[in-house]
């Protein structure tokens, strides 16, 4: 009993302790945190956090399924205020250990849970694949192009659907040849097979290739380089893996998404509830620096720029697939 | 013509991807052919491609990558060899357990010396990887008529380890049938009381074919992360290890049997990744979910109904033990 009382005492203790400094956590999802795509954007989203505000975070990777609700739950006891969910898959473990913790915060990323302590972030991903998708049509010789997509969901479809519709948009009479990985999460990690299917895609005369892949897409983007063709990167700034090859990035700014829940949490004004955020809310954007300057061709961001202007003005209605 | 281009390039993928079935397969071929179940395939090539990519990596040179490769790919094979054979343990435990452990060692290790999330760093330059040998004349006679094309692609433009790969098929078969080392390796596996009697040692004939499977997994491994791709990520080998395997048994326990198989996993894999989205007579485009699970499919409908009885080597997964 004596026991008991003290073990009540130190705990106390702990949520007092726990109480006072904010601690936010971040679970990434297969892939991993150095993907060099999505997931890698959201974890320097996290560091830019730390960096700002000298607040550390807690962490997890996602190596099996099975580990999501388990460890969501262990960061929620453990005294976590924010807990943001990387990934479309997280849906069903968040909605389960939000219930459960009703007094944690909870934000997911590319996909929708409808409780009172959740916060849902999407993107319009079709927008910035619209505008890569006029890049590669514009950029293309052959007058054909590719798409290597990752596991084939509804969100990769959108990314397809927006690219190709970018494309037709600047050459109705282009040819897309869409490649998907796999039908399970191993398909966002195996770099072998992106390689090859985005070889096969320029066997048959495509000469650009966009990836919505994850780390699949590092083969995507070597067997372009490898084979002198271009590539197209996607959710994180990718220029930089091969300069001169990389001709843009739909950049999806999981960073800025993941920062911004850290900080409202910590300031008291995150609000659970819906969010979408598109080329007007700067959630997403094509890529433009000092790697691929030389490929993307002044006329090209000239027309890739009037129509980011044109869709933020809902001149241009881009379509979002919708799952049959 | 264009048909042609296309059977041509679907044929020229077959090639790239059997390589490292075949080579791993030729490993347990004599592994199995010397009575110990080659189970380790997968985690000997998981941890070959590893080594090879971090070596590379660090030094700067592939070929000290495969060296590495072939090196711990031996190491694991000892480590098979010494559980199974000398202290006549569980052959199939053993290599699970390797398997197992390669399968968390690779990242564990990578994290640790490079930071990166249990990836090896991306090898962009040229020297740190196996690139595609293109022989005299061929970027010439791509143009001509079609022989031309099939020299172009089907014969030139791999990396050396794809032509080693299809040379060892005739060796292998040369060793196991014509030479001494041979027919004392098929008697091991057959009757090894026999082959103790005629005074060979069979722990240490063993030990020789479980070595030299190390080293064919080691190639294969090192194929994988510095020639189809660049660097090693997490479970890079997705069962290839499995499927060669699968391959030897498809393929009777025989060399040029097995090369038809890993040539037909191969062929049906390709096939896959450039049936999707596009169009038959007759069926119109089919879900990918279901092109997919195409080499599966086949693979099963072709081992029950065009393969004889597979007759396994009679003393496999048994530890020899003298008669006292």
């Amino acid at each position: 009993m004596k026991l008991l009382r003290l073990l009540a005492a130190a705990l106390s203790v702990a949520t007092v302790a726990t109480a006072k400094e904010f601690s936010p956590a971040i679970v990434y999802d297969f892939g991993g945190k150095f993907d060099r795509s999505f997931n890698q954007s959201a974890s320097e989203g996290a560091e830019r956090f730390k960096r700002d505000t000298g607040i550390a975070f807690r962490e997890f990777e996602i190596t099996n399924a099975a580990q999501r609700e388990q460890v969501m739950a262990q960061l929620a006891k453990r005294g976590s205020d924010i807990i943001v969910a990387v990934g479309f898959t997280q849906a069903s473990a968040v909605e389960r250990v939000a219930r459960q913790f009703p007094n944690v915060k909870f934000t997911i990323i590319d996909a929708v849970v409808d409780l009172p302590n959740v916060q849902s972030i999407n993107f319009r991903e079709q927008e910035s694949s619209y505008l890569c998708g006029m890049a590669a049509a514009l950029a293309s010789k052959s007058g054909k192009i590719g798409f290597v997509g990752g596991m084939d969901i509804p969100l990769i479809r959108k990314f397809a659907l927006g690219y190709v519709e970018g494309a037709r948009h600047v050459r109705p009479d282009i040819e897309v040849f869409e490649n998907m990985t796999g039908t399970t999460p191993a398909a966002w990690g195996d770099p072998t097979k992106g390689a090859e299917l985005a070889r096969s895609q320029f066997g048959r005369g495509a000469d650009v290739v966009f990836h919505a892949a994850g780390a699949t897409g590092i083969g995507v983007m070597q067997a372009a380089m490898d084979e002198g063709k271009l590539s197209i990167g996607c959710d994180s700034n990718q220029d930089y893996l091969h300069p001169g090859s990389v001709l843009t990035s739909a950049v999806k700014r999981v960073d800025v998404a993941v920062y911004k829940a850290f900080s409202d949490a910590r300031a008291g004004t995150w609000k659970a509830g819906q969010l979408v955020l598109g080329l007007a809310e700067d959630g997403v954007d094509y890529s433009y620096d000092e790697h691929n300057r030389g490929i993307l061709t002044p006329a090209i961001k000239a027309r890739l720029d009037a129509a980011k202007a044109d869709i933020i003005a809902g001149r241009i209605k881009v379509p979002e697939y919708r799952a049959p | 013509m264009e048909t042609y281009t296309l059977v041509v390039l679907l044929l020229a993928a077959t090639i790239r991807v059997a390589t490292p079935l075949l080579l791993a397969a030729l490993g347990g071929l004599f592994s199995e052919r010397a009575g110990v179940i080659a189970l380790g395939l997968e985690g000997m090539m998981l941890g070959a491609a590893f080594a090879a990519a971090a070596v590379s990596a660090a030094s700067g040179s592939a070929w000290l990558g495969l060296g590495a490769g072939i090196g711990t790919a031996v190491l694991l094979a000892l480590v098979i060899a010494v559980a199974g054979v000398t202290f006549r343990g569980n052959q199939v435990v053993a290599a699970m357990a390797v398997n197992i452990m390669v399968a968390g060692l690779g990242p564990s290790l990578a994290l640790a010396w490079f930071d990166l999330g249990g990836q090896t760093p991306q090898l962009n330059d040229a020297a740190q990887r196996f690139r595609e040998l293109v022989w005299p004349g061929a970027e010439a006679a791509r143009h001509t008529p079609l022989p031309g094309l099939l020299y172009a692609e089907l014969l030139s433009g791999h990396s050396v380890i794809v032509y080693l790969a299809f040379a060892l098929v005739p060796a292998a078969a040369w060793v196991l049938y014509r030479s001494r080392f041979g027919l004392r390796l098929r008697a091991v596996g057959e009757n090894p009381s026999a082959v103790d009697t005629a005074g060979l040692s069979v722990t240490g004939l063993r030990y020789q074919a479980v070595v030299l499977s190390g080293v064919l997994c080691g190639v294969a491994g090192a194929y994988l992360s510095t020639a189809a791709s660049s660097g090693f990520v997490r479970d890079m080998t997705a069962g290839k290890g499995y499927l060669a395997l699968a391959a030897l048994v498809f393929g009777n326990w025989r060399p040029w049997r097995t090369l038809g198989a890993c040539l037909l996993f191969a062929f049906t894999d390709a096939l896959a990744t450039r049936l999707q989205g596009v169009p038959l007579p007759l069926v119109g485009v089919i879900p990918v979910q279901f092109v997919l699970a195409l080499p599966y499919v086949l693979t099963v409908l072709l081992l029950a109904g065009f393969v004889g009885r597979a007759v396994a080597p009679a003393a496999i997964g048994q530890p020899y033990e003298k008669e006292r």
